[in-house]
């Protein structure tokens, strides 16, 4: 990332927003959650306040929130449901030109070469603002699924039990090894391999279509892929990670990682876990953009926002918890933790909307102009492609002659 | 009755087909190609735009094959792409059932048919090779005889994941403080069979279509049989009037034993179309189009094609290799269908007929494999499918293109209309109407039924 003195701002959508009762705010579209206008205006207005890039949760099993017990109840007063976020981003692209796309896709049961397929071709239809969240799936719900593995059950009180952390291990290390596939596959066509030579009849340079030849543990993968590689080279991977194990699997695997830091004190100390992890030998990319994690409520009127979550709380009939910091105050407040934060060492942030539309349209038409106020955000978007904005350079081909 | 002609628009293949020494021709891969086509389909009212599928490149020789277009984009994700350039077309892919999951594509067909608004078309096809296994965690596993076994077992258990919530069940209640109606399907499903063991919950709620419109390609008679009891319509290769005939009287004959009528299988050939002013222009244009596709480089490849041998060393120009194929050899093309059964038998005629009109190798291929479908005026064209569609040859045509982006330009220019005035093609779209709506298929058969028809036939 250039150095400058502006913080980078990515949103993460899933649903309804992040807080289990957020379908049941006033602004809330909860009968939209499965129709492409809904993702459409959402991505247009994040777009309208120039935000980096947008993330897309998804998962291959249904939502379980916390406070819900299959066996207690049936959960209807939670969303579940999702539709498939690679496609959902693909349904947004030819309808917005600037942001970044980055949607969720599961490692752990699918095909590394149509994995490697689809974020390209998202790339392709976006021109160039493609992403990817890369993640695991490690319970035995999702495996029955698909019916070709059998994992030992979950609990929040077994991981660390020395059997489970391994099988999340592996499971990292499969992911590694798809998102190692997947990157050879976006190289395996060299940028100037449709050649359409006319004299000869050839269409492609065949000695530039490269087999990938990827033999690890899980999978062999041979390659070329079918689809020529994707107008920014390589599309930007991104992966959440809220430990050793995860913080490795990003150096290994990732151009950006968002972490989960409780305060600005504990930013440091995950900043330095996730540059220790980096020292990984093999690490052939520049150093991992880090971006902090932090669920939102906003509101202009002071109390305001703070007030609104409580209401969601009582309605959830619990207080939101989630796996990272909850901010509820104002856009000046947010602006101050932002830029205190950034201290840490962070690149940027992933912000979680409360409740949407409306903690997304308080990010982009009341927090984006108060950072600019104070000199911290862009004016408008200068740059082409996702990689470009992140400040990455488009790398050559691996399999290209004389390729670094 | 008059029948309504169906339309699908097949964006151009990675094969001979498919001009890319034209000056017109344009990107295989970028977006704006896709959407050029679709947008064009959609002007002229088309049914569908179809999008083919191949897992690996292929190859001739040992060496990736170079002559043709090659390199294509992932099938969901660009067709999920075309939905936001369009607003009334289905929007057709194929998918392997072999080097997939149920569970997996269920998801993507269930989310493209909620993104599109009931637009959704999946053409089933089956892969049991080696070669194209190479590129997955799955393999290359199945014998050519399980292959329609997976399938109609794969379609099944998408048919019960996407009926695994209800109609009813996304209440968006915020009084109520119901989401999900209590009590209603929320994805629940128990799929085991022999080729398939899968339990759990199916994230994406019902769609507008429920199950995506189902097609079929492959022409052997487990390809026939396999759309019979489990598809929505069959993409053939029998394009021709007499060869249409027989195809589709075979075809409609096997639907009354898994309790179905002829309406609910629609027969849609592949068919390639060259327009002219005149019937000579058109005659000519044809001409010029097929030297294109078979260049001299690709005039000795589908020759080898046939011999299944090194014919590098032959001159395009010059006469036919004397000698036969040997059929025992190993076969020298991976990744893409077997194309001829009886190579020997192909190469003697090939050889008579070269030597009666005194063709080259480059003529002779020409001669044999690139005549269009329909060459002619657009009237004569038009003439031409509605015999087709209205004589039981076919129900419409999936329309494949030579040239990438405008190869169906000049046909929704002036062959669209043309229908039209015979009152059998419709003259705009009716408003929130799903892809399975307008093809005349009805509301979706519950999954339980093809079972049962399946099973009761099959079994018997």
């Amino acid at each position: 990332m250039p150095e400058t003195s502006e913080v980078h701002l990515a949103v993460a959508l899933d649903g309804a927003g992040w807080h289990p009762a957020a379908w049941r705010a006033a602004c809330a579209r909860a009968a939209d959650l499965f129709t492409a206008g809904y993702w459409t205006d959402l991505a247009r207005e994040a777009e309208a306040g120039e935000l980096d890039f947008l993330t897309i949760e998804d998962s291959l099993g249904l939502q379980r929130p916390r406070r819900c017990d299959p066996r207690v109840g049936d959960c209807s007063d939670h969303v579940r449901g999702r539709l498939d976020a690679v496609l959902t981003a693909a349904r947004i692209a030819p309808l917005t030109t600037h942001i970044g796309l980055v949607p969720t896709a599961v490692t752990t049961h699918t095909e590394p070469f149509h994995l490697s397929t689809a974020i390209a071709t998202l790339d392709y239809v976006s021109e160039g603002r493609a992403g990817w969240r890369p993640r695991i799936a490690p319970s035995p719900a999702e495996a029955g699924h698909f019916g070709r593995r059998e994992f030992p059950p979950l609990t929040v009180g077994n991981v660390t039990d020395p059997d489970i952390a391994a099988h999340l291990s592996d499971l990292f290390d499969e992911a590694a090894d798809a998102v190692e596939v997947v990157r050879r596959l976006w190289d395996s066509w060299e940028d100037d391999a449709a050649i359409r030579d006319v004299p000869t009849g050839r269409f492609v340079d065949r000695d530039k279509l490269h087999y990938i030849d990827f033999d690890g543990r899980w999978f062999s993968v041979r390659g070329p892929s079918i689809t020529p590689r994707p107008p920014q080279g390589q599309p930007v991977v991104a992966s959440l990670a809220h430990g050793d194990v995860p913080y490795r699997f990003a150096a290994r695997a990732s151009d950006v990682v968002f972490v989960t830091p409780a305060s600005a004190e504990q930013a440091v100390q995950i900043v330095a876990a996730v540059r220790t992890a980096e020292n990984y030998p093999e690490r052939p990319r520049p150093s991992l953009l880090v971006y902090a994690d932090l669920a939102v409520f906003i509101d202009e009127a002071p109390g305001a926002a703070a007030a609104r979550k409580r209401r969601l709380d009582d309605l959830d009939g619990a207080e939101f918890t989630t796996d990272c910091a909850i901010f509820a105050g104002t856009p000046a407040e947010l602006a101050d933790l932002l830029l205190g934060w950034r201290e840490a060492g962070l690149d940027g942030f992933r912000l979680r909307p409360g409740a949407l539309p409306h903690d997304l349209q308080q990010i982009t038409r009341a927090l984006v102009p108060e950072l600019r106020r104070r000199g911290a955000f862009r004016a408008g978007y200068a740059e082409r492609t996702l990689r470009e904005r992140l400040g990455l350079p488009r790398p050559a081909s691996r399999y290209q002659i004389g390729a670094a | 009755m008059t029948k309504q002609v169906i339309l699908g628009a097949h964006f151009p293949g990675v094969n001979n087909h498919t001009v890319w020494t034209d000056p017109a021709a344009g990107s295989q891969i970028a977006f704006s190609s896709f959407a050029h086509l679709a947008r064009t389909a959609e002007a002229g009212l088309f049914d569908f735009f179809f999008l083919a599928e191949g897992l690996r490149l292929r190859e001739q020789r040992g060496k990736i094959h170079d002559l043709d277009v090659v390199g294509r984009p992932n099938t969901m994700t660009v067709l999920a792409a075309v939905a936001a350039v369009t607003e009334h077309l289905g929007l057709a892919g194929t998918i392997q059932a072999t080097y997939n999951e149920p569970y997996e594509i269920a998801r993507q067909f269930g989310t493209l048919d909620h993104l599109s608004g009931g637009r959704a078309a999946w053409n089933v096809v089956t892969s049991p090779d080696a070669f194209t296994g190479e590129n997955f965690r799955r393999g290359g596993y199945l014998d050519r005889g399980d292959r329609y076994v997976r399938a109609a077992e794969f379609v099944q258990a998408c048919r019960e994941l996407w009926e695994s919530w209800g109609s009813d069940a996304i209440a968006a209640d915020p009084a109520r403080g119901e989401f999900v109606r209590p009590g209603a399907g929320r994805g629940r499903f128990d799929y085991r069979t022999e080729n398939f063991g899968i339990s759990g919950h199916f994230t994406v709620p019902r769609s507008p279509q429920v199950h995506p419109v189902i097609l079929q390609a492959g022409d052997s008679d487990g390809g026939r049989e396999f759309a019979a009891h489990s598809a929505d319509g069959i993409f053939t290769r029998h394009s021709t009037y007499d060869a249409g005939r027989a195809f589709y009287a075979d075809v409609k004959a096997r639907l009354a034993r898994y309790g179905r009528s002829p309406e609910s299988l629609k027969v849609l050939p592949g068919a390639s179309f060259v327009l002219g002013d005149t019937a000579a222009e058109a005659e000519e244009r044809g001409r010029y189009i097929r030297r294109q596709q078979v260049s001299p480089q690709t005039a000795i490849l589908m020759l080898e094609q046939v011999w299944n041998a090194d014919l590098s060393s032959f001159d395009a120009d010059g006469p036919l290799p004397p000698f036969d194929p040997d059929p025992e050899a190993p076969s020298i093309i991976q990744g893409r269908a077997r194309m001829y059964d009886d190579p020997v038998a192909v190469a003697r005629k090939w050889r008579a007929l070269a030597e009666e009109k005194n063709l080259s190798i480059r003529d002779l291929i020409i001669e044999v494999t690139g005549r269009q479908t329909f060459t002619g005026t657009p009237a004569s064209v038009a003439a031409e499918i509605n015999r087709s569609v209205q004589d039981d040859a076919c129900d419409g045509f999936i329309l494949v293109p030579h040239l990438i982006p405008a190869g169906l330009d000049e046909f929704v220019a002036t062959v669209v209309p043309l229908l039209q005035e015979r009152g059998v093609f419709r003259t705009s779209y009716a408003a929130g109407v799903t892809l399975r709506d307008r093809l005349g298929l009805g509301p979706a058969r519950p999954g339980a039924a093809w079972a049962a028809a399946r099973r009761e036939h099959v079994d018997a």
